[in-house]
Order: C-alpha cells, then sequence, then structure tokens
C-alpha cells in the first residue's frame, strides 16, 4: 500500500426531505486495498458509494480521486466528460443486477470487447483472445463467448459482469452487492472468485453490502454505516471480532444468533 | 459558389417567391450553421429547418442546404440513386428550375453544385464543386442508442464504443460486417458520421474528396459537412479491414466493371441485367466507345 | 349553472344537439355540400373512414363525414355504430391482390421490373404549393390524364421474386379460420392474423408514429418498400350451397409489402421478412405504417430484440383502435364528481398527517 489514498472524502453530507442519507461522512482508499461498506438498508452505503462515484451530488463535501498520473481529481468538479472518462478506463464498476453492468443483446464476447474498444483496442483478434482469456478467468467456457448473457443464469451474468469491468485493469472499483441476488451456494463461488482477482490485479475496490460474511471474506476494511453516520471503522477482523460500538455489536451478533 | 444577391427574384423564378424558395434571412441562418459544420468537420449542427412545399423524406434537408449555397450562375445537377431521371431527381431539379431559374445538367463534370440522394457521382469531384448529400438520419448511432439527449452526449466525449460493439459482433455472428449502406465513417479522426444512404461503395469516395460536401437533414433539423481534402475514414478493425462491395459483373449498357450496379428484373422467372447506376458516367463511357 | 346544465337534462341536450345541427350546415346561404360531392371529392377521407370505420361502403362513409362535419374519427365511430347492426351473410374467400387491376404501383426496391412503376394518382411528386386557382375553381373539370394502354403485363409481387431466390422467408398459407375481432375480444398474445386485423382497423396517426419509430431506432427496422399498389380486387364468396365461388364485386384497396432484414436466428439463415399492410381505398400511408408495425411485433417470433414501444403487441394492439380511444379520453369530461369528492377528502387528510408530523418534529 502506497502512502496517498487513491480515493478520499470528507465532510459529506446529503439529504432526502427530512431524511439524512450522508452526515458528514469521511472515507479514504489507498491502492490495493479492499474497503467495505456495511449497513442496513437504509443505512446510506448505497448512496455513499453513488456520491463517492460521482453519480449523486452531496449538499456538502468533497471527494477526491488520485489519478494514474497522480494528479487529484475533484469528483464532483470534474465534470461529466472526465467522469465517463474514468468510468470506462481507470474505474469500474460491478453491479448487483447485472443487467445494469452488461448488454444483454450482446454477445458475452461483445461485453468484455466493448471496454477494450472504449480505450482503443482496433485488432479483432486481439480483442477476442483478450475476451475469451477474461471469460476463462471467471470460470465461464470460452466457447459461450458468441452466446447472448441474456440467456445465462444470474451467477454467469456477474461473473461475466466481472470479467467486463475487470478486463482493462481499472485502478480503483466500484461494487454495489455484488453477490446481492444470488443463491448462497453461487455466491460462495463468485466471492472467491472476486477475492482471487483482486489479490491477483492488486484492486482497490470499495464495496457496499450489507451481509457480514461478504465483508469478512473480502474486506481489508470495514466502514460501519448507520443512519448516514459512521458508527465505526477500522480493519476487518478487528471490527467484526471486537466490535465498539452498540451498533456493530448489534449487528454482529444477529448474525452469530442466525 | 457563387453569392447569391440581396434579392434576386430575377427573370426566369417564381412570382410571389424568393429567388431559391428560402428567404434571404433563412438563407443567412442555413449558411451561418455550414460554416460552422465546416469549421468542425462531421459534427451535427442543429438548424432551424423550414416546411419545405416536399415532404421530409423527399430531400427537404438537401434542398435547403442547395437553396443557400446556389446562386444564378451556378449549374445544378440533381440525382437519385445516381441517375438524373428518376422521379425524384426530376421533380426537385424542375424544383429548382422553377424557383431559381438555375441552369441545369445531367453531367457530373459541367455542375458547380450536385445534389444527391444515396450516391456519389463515379466521375471524380474536382475544387470549386459542392456535393450536397440529401440524409434521412443524421446520427450514425441512433440504431443503438435512439436518444437523442444521449448520442450527442457520446459525441462530445468521442464515446463511440457502442458502434464498435456493433461491428465486433457482426464478425463474431456472420464473419463480417453487415452493414452495406449508410457505412459509419470517423471525420477527421474525431466524429463518427452517418455518410447518408449511399452504398459503402461510395465510402471511399469521401476521403479526401476535392470538393466540399454538404449533408442536409431537414426532419431532424441538422446539417453537417465534411471540408475539401479532409480524411473520412470507414470504421474497421485492423485484421477485418472495410471492403466496399458491389454486384459480380459489368455493365449491360457500357460493360463498367468499376462502377455500382443496379439490379434490374427483366422477368418473373429469375431474369436480371446490371446496369450503371450513374446514368451520366454509363452514358459517356458509351459516347467514348 | 353548469351542474344544472348536466344534470338537468333533456332541454339541454336538445338544444345542444340543435346548436350542433345548425353548426353542421354553417352559412345558410350557401349550398350544401351533397353526400356525392364528398363521395367524389373528398374520396380520400372517405377511404379512411371505411378503413377505420371497418366498413366498405363509400356512399355511408360519404354520409357519415357530412353528419360529422368533418370530424374523421367520428365519422368512422358512426360506421361502426352502423356497421355493427347488419347481419352476417358470411365471409368472403380471400382477396388476391396479385391479380389487381392496378391503378398505382410502386417498388423501391428496384429500378425497373416485370410490370413496370406505375405512379397512379399520387401527390409524391408535387411540390406543395398552394394553387390559388383550385379556391375559385368553380367546376372546370382538369384535362383528362393521358392514359397509357395497359401492355398485358401481369405485375408480379416483389416479394414473390424475392423468395424465388429463396431471400424471402416463407411464409406458408394456411386454411385455418383465421380469428375475427369484430365478434371476439381481442387475447394477448394474438396471432399475426388478429393482429392485422386491429392494424388494419387502426388509427392513421396511431400507426404513423409507431411506425415512424421503427424507423429512428425504437426497434431498429431496417425497411424497404418491396411494393406498394393499389387497384381494384375482386371480392368472391362460396356460399356452402352453391359449393363454387361467386363474384360479388370489385373494392378498391392499397396493400404494401414491406421489405425487412433479418439477421438470422439459430434455425434459419439470413433472409428478408415482410411486413404487411392492407388497407380499403386509396390509403398509401396507413399502409405503409401498417406493414411496419406488422414487422416490428413480429420481432419476439423471429427472435430479435424486443423493447421499442412498436414491438409491443399488447401496447398497440390495445391502442390502436381510435373508436376505443376516442371514447376514453373523451368520457373525462363526462361527470365525476362522487369519484373526485373521495379524492379531496383523501388529499385533505394525507396533508393533515403530513402537517401534523411536521409539528411533532418541529417540537422534539
Amino acid at each position: 500500500m502506497s502512502d496517498a489514498p487513491i480515493l478520499e472524502a470528507s465532510g459529506l453530507d446529503l439529504r432526502f426531505g427530512a431524511v439524512p442519507a450522508l452526515d458528514g461522512v469521511a472515507l479514504g482508499v489507498w491502492p490495493g486495498e479492499v474497503v467495505a461498506i456495511l449497513g442496513e438498508s437504509g443505512s446510506g452505503k448505497t448512496s455513499l458509494l453513488r456520491v463517492l462515484s460521482g453519480a449523486l451530488a452531496a449538499d456538502a463535501g468533497e471527494v477526491l480521486y488520485r489519478n494514474a498520473a497522480g494528479a487529484l481529481v475533484p469528483v464532483h468538479a470534474a465534470g461529466e466528460a472526465a467522469l465517463r472518462r474514468l468510468a470506462r478506463t481507470e474505474w469500474g464498476f460491478v453491479h448487483q443486477n447485472p443487467r445494469d453492468g452488461l448488454r444483454l443483446g450482446v454477445s458475452a464476447g461483445g461485453n468484455v470487447g466493448e471496454r477494450l474498444m472504449a480505450v482503443g483496442a482496433r485488432h479483432y483478434g486481439g480483442i477476442r483472445a483478450a475476451a475469451a482469456e477474461w471469460l476463462r478467468r471467471v470460470e465461464i467456457d470460452p466457447a459461450r463467448m458468441d452466446d447472448l448473457p441474456r440467456d445465462f443464469s444470474g451467477g454467469m451474468q456477474q461473473r461475466l459482469q466481472i470479467a467486463r469491468t475487470l478486463v482493462t485493469r481499472p485502478r480503483l472499483v466500484f461494487m454495489d452487492e455484488p453477490t446481492g441476488g444470488l443463491d448462497v451456494s453461487v455466491q460462495a463461488r463468485l466471492l472467491d472468485l472476486i477475492r482471487a482477482l483482486v489479490a491477483d490485479l492488486g484492486l482497490a475496490v470499495l464495496l457496499v453490502t450489507h451481509d457480514i460474511a461478504v465483508a469478512r471474506l473480502l474486506a481489508h476494511r470495514l466502514v460501519v454505516m448507520r443512519r448516514g453516520r459512521v458508527v465505526e471503522h477500522g480493519l476487518t477482523d478487528r471490527v467484526l471480532d471486537d466490535p465498539q460500538h452498540e451498533y456493530t455489536q448489534l449487528l454482529v451478533s444477529s448474525v452469530l444468533a442466525a | 459558389m457563387s453569392a447569391a444577391p440581396q434579392d434576386a427574384a430575377g427573370g426566369g423564378t417564381l412570382a410571389g417567391y424568393n429567388f431559391a424558395y428560402l428567404d434571404e434571412d433563412t438563407k443567412r441562418m442555413i449558411r451561418r450553421a455550414l460554416l460552422k459544420a465546416v469549421a468542425i468537420p462531421g459534427h451535427q449542427v442543429p438548424f432551424g429547418s423550414r416546411e419545405m412545399p416536399l415532404p421530409y423524406g423527399w430531400g427537404t434537408g438537401g434542398i435547403q442546404v442547395t437553396a443557400s449555397v446556389i446562386g444564378p450562375d451556378d449549374t445544378l445537377k440533381v440525382i437519385d440513386q445516381g441517375a438524373d431521371d428518376t422521379t425524384n431527381a426530376v421533380s426537385i431539379r424542375r424544383f429548382f428550375g422553377r424557383v431559381a431559374g438555375v441552369a441545369t445538367t445531367e453531367r457530373t463534370a459541367e455542375a458547380t453544385v450536385i445534389q444527391t440522394r444515396h450516391r456519389i457521382p463515379e466521375t471524380p469531384l474536382r475544387e470549386g464543386q459542392i456535393l450536397v448529400y440529401q440524409v434521412p438520419m443524421p446520427e450514425p448511432l441512433f440504431r443503438l442508442e435512439p436518444r437523442v439527449a444521449e448520442t450527442r452526449r457520446l459525441h462530445a466525449l468521442g464515446d463511440y464504443g457502442l458502434m464498435h460493439v456493433k461491428l465486433y459482433e457482426d464478425i463474431a455472428r456472420r464473419g463480417e460486417v453487415t452493414i452495406s449502406y449508410n457505412y459509419p465513417v470517423m471525420v477527421n479522426g474525431r466524429y463518427l458520421m452517418s455518410p447518408s444512404p449511399i452504398p459503402a461503395f461510395d465510402n471511399p469516395k469521401m476521403d479526401r474528396m476535392p470538393a466540399l460536401q454538404l449533408f442536409g437533414a431537414g426532419r431532424e433539423k441538422r446539417i453537417y459537412a465534411v471540408p475539401p481534402y479532409t480524411a473520412v475514414r470507414s470504421l474497421d478493425f485492423e485484421d477485418h479491414p472495410f471492403r466496399p462491395n458491389r454486384a459480380d459483373a459489368a455493365c449491360a449498357l457500357c460493360g463498367s466493371r468499376d462502377s455500382y450496379l443496379d439490379e434490374v428484373v427483366t422477368d418473373d422467372r429469375g431474369g436480371r441485367r446490371f446496369l450503371c447506376s450513374d446514368t451520366d458516367y454509363c452514358e459517356r463511357r458509351r459516347a467514348e466507345q | 349553472m353548469a351542474y344544472v346544465a348536466v344534470k338537468g337534462g333533456e332541454q339541454a341536450i336538445g338544444n345542444a344537439h340543435a346548436w350542433l345541427d345548425e353548426a353542421r350546415r354553417g352559412d345558410a346561404a350557401l349550398p350544401a355540400v351533397s353526400v356525392r360531392q364528398i363521395e367524389e371529392q373528398l374520396s380520400l377521407a372517405v377511404d379512411r373512414v371505411m378503413a377505420e370505420g371497418a366498413c366498405h361502403d363509400r356512399s355511408l362513409a360519404a354520409l357519415a363525414i357530412k353528419q360529422a362535419r368533418g370530424d374523421l374519427i367520428e365519422a368512422a365511430f358512426l360506421l361502426r355504430a352502423y356497421r355493427t347492426t347488419l347481419p352476417r351473410f358470411g365471409a368472403s374467400l380471400p382477396l388476391d391482390t396479385g391479380a389487381m387491376r392496378v391503378r398505382r404501383r410502386v417498388s423501391a426496391t428496384y429500378k425497373d421490373l416485370p410490370g413496370g412503376q406505375v405512379l397512379g394518382p399520387t401527390f409524391d411528386y408535387t411540390h406543395r404549393l398552394l394553387e390559388f386557382a383550385l379556391a375559385a375553381d368553380e367546376g372546370e373539370p382538369p384535362v383528362p390524364a393521358p392514359e397509357v394502354p395497359a401492355d398485358g403485363a401481369t405485375a408480379p409481387r416483389v416479394t414473390g421474386l424475392l423468395a424465388q431466390e429463396g431471400l424471402m422467408a416463407d411464409e406458408p398459407p394456411s386454411d385455418a379460420e383465421p380469428g375475427d375481432l369484430t365478434r371476439e375480444p381481442l387475447e394477448i398474445p394474438a396471432d399475426r392474423p388478429l393482429r392485422l386485423q386491429a392494424l388494419a382497423r387502426g388509427d392513421e396517426g396511431f400507426l404513423l408514429g409507431l411506425g415512424y419509430s421503427t424507423q429512428r431506432g425504437y426497434g431498429n427496422a431496417h425497411p424497404f418498400v418491396g411494393e406498394l399498389r393499389m387497384g381494384e380486387v375482386a371480392v368472391e364468396i362460396a356460399p356452402p350451397e352453391l359449393g363454387f365461388a361467386v363474384e360479388i364485386g370489385d373494392i378498391l384497396v392499397t396493400e404494401c409489402q414491406m421489405v425487412n432484414q433479418f439477421a438470422g436466428s439459430r434455425h434459419e439463415p439470413p433472409q428478408f421478412t415482410r411486413g404487411y399492410g392492407l388497407v380499403f381505398g386509396q390509403g398509401e400511408r396507413k399502409a405503409m405504417a401498417m406493414a411496419l408495425v406488422d414487422r416490428a411485433l413480429r420481432s419476439a417470433e423471429l427472435g430479435e430484440e424486443t423493447g421499442a414501444p412498436a414491438q409491443d403487441a399488447e401496447f398497440v394492439l390495445y391502442h390502436c383502435d381510435n373508436v376505443e380511444a376516442t371514447g376514453f379520453v373523451e368520457h373525462l369530461k363526462l361527470p365525476h364528481y362522487v369519484d373526485f369528492q373521495s379524492e379531496l377528502e383523501k388529499l385533505r387528510s394525507l396533508r393533515a398527517a403530513v402537517a401534523a408530523g411536521a409539528e411533532r418534529e418541529a417540537a422534539e
């Protein structure tokens, strides 16, 4: 891990009517680390992810991204063009619903190839080879490269979304409940895969989840949110094994009880 | 191009209408859009397209562009499908004959302004000529993204991944790109552009053409342009280069094996002949033989 | 007083009808327009009313237009309401549009073809400049159009030419009895004969907008007019007691065969597919729009991507009938004050609850 954070947010406030979605949130992500934002639904974790990735404007506060050239980019002042460029080069997104991250009417190979072409790849054979390699890495038979993802199972769609996201080697990946819609057995396999890929590529990941098991398996650090506030943060094992805040204690014990 | 005079309701034009039908203010508005279009090659410039006395789809964009650049000294050629004698070409030529009283010709080399639908003449164009294309859908991405607000954003960001995915998918499924006309081009390395529904065969003629190419889309209210000697590249892959195609036959009249051919059905038992789509080109070849 | 006018009935309605009659007649100093004049001189309005009124009777359609003051949807409604009272004697045999006596026939896909391109009475290449001479026209008939003698050649269908080469998807004929929308309610999924019936009666403007949307990327159509033909076809019936077909007359119809690209599927090679439109009378815009929408509605069965409005059969078929649509839209002007009163009370109580909540929060 290097000294400078790749993403740093401070003083984030956001209200939806009378309800505070974010209340003075600060957060840093360092290169190569996986940070999980943990909380129940309504805790503000998805709003936080959207604010951090520039998809949603906060009422107050700042988000800074350190790009590959080492320059600090103010995410909310960068403008749409810069954000879109980041989204297809240095950033990646894995959505809970693969339909939001895939083109279901475009072949699996085309889905992976699109990211490559967006950054200038123009050799068809080379794009196919890279797509085949990535399908293999996410355990999809490359023979299915020309099939449409709408004919894939939910788990395969999610793995394809990951291949499509990682093929251009982003520096920072935003994941929103990546295993949310899947059966438990499928979840386990996907989590293993994500863990291996993230470690392999040394990615920085910002992960939103309500599932403590997912957080424990993937994250180096945890940020626990409740009603728009960060109530506790720290190394994953420390937070889960020795929760300080009563809300975290409740979360952890309810898992143990279940 | 020769400048249209301020009030040119001269001899031979239709009573009650300005020279070339449009009023001078409208022409100025269109010329401003044209100048902007020339300055940003391939970029679609919105313009206040007028209702014309021909229906949308008949070439109202091209007609407005022609009306804005034509002057009394110009010589106009109008083609549709490459031919001067097709009904719509006749109708538009007659229209300009009626409202502008300009000289008309069927010979590509003699024309100063050529309005076209669906073809580029076979005879190479030269400096000083203007080729005006009639454009039904100026947006090259519309089949992939129908929302205009979104496609404008994609152009602004130069984000053409969608179109590359379309080409990729074609090759993956069919072994080749399946687009046979209106084949998308990159202009000056910046803007993705619809060449209008010309056959892909004509695309290479656009590249570094000495003549000025102007595009008018009346219903969609867009004008765009390719200035002389501008790079126009058909999208492709390094290992699947762009290949224009034509019927593998010779013209039944002039014998050309280089020109684009129309297929004419001669009976209902499968009989067919192939003829040059560019009637002027075909006639001149026959005259030379 | 409007309340009383709506509630208090009879006399108000009688007065309104009298006013309507007066408005229909217009300036009594001018001669009344005759049904025959409408039939002859507003013939395209008559055609449209016959098509959307789903009843082929020129003079009744002309009467409906006169009665409706030129409101063509109202006229179609009048014709439908009349049609539904007619006894049903039987069904005709399928029209043979291949044997049409062609008044107009154009193909956009070939420069020339057997049977030729016949422009017919079309606006296509007119310049839309108001002809002020027509305003002063007092009945001098125009010079008759030169008649080109028929060369006796038949005009084979373009789709047939493509089918010979195997380029047009096969549509095997069927002897199955098609459904009948006029006797059975529409059911979804609707098969193609039912869809075509609904579209043939459908509103021209609605179908036009939908067809247009498929050309602008909402449905990804790649249409070509393979052929558009208009002319007289013979109508035949085969009464069971006779056992053979007899011709009962000719009707004018417009038919459009739209040729569309089809990328092929796992079971079929790439080929052209057909979109079909047929309407009573001269109704080219409607026939073309219908053919575009017909093809769009086939996208699901052809395994293409769907999702555009024109590809949604339920959406299209349930909303294309202008008699149904105008009824439901216009019924909003009938009194609804009983329902509205309950809405008022509900809204007041919701707002009171919100206000109470805000007060509580402020007090905390």
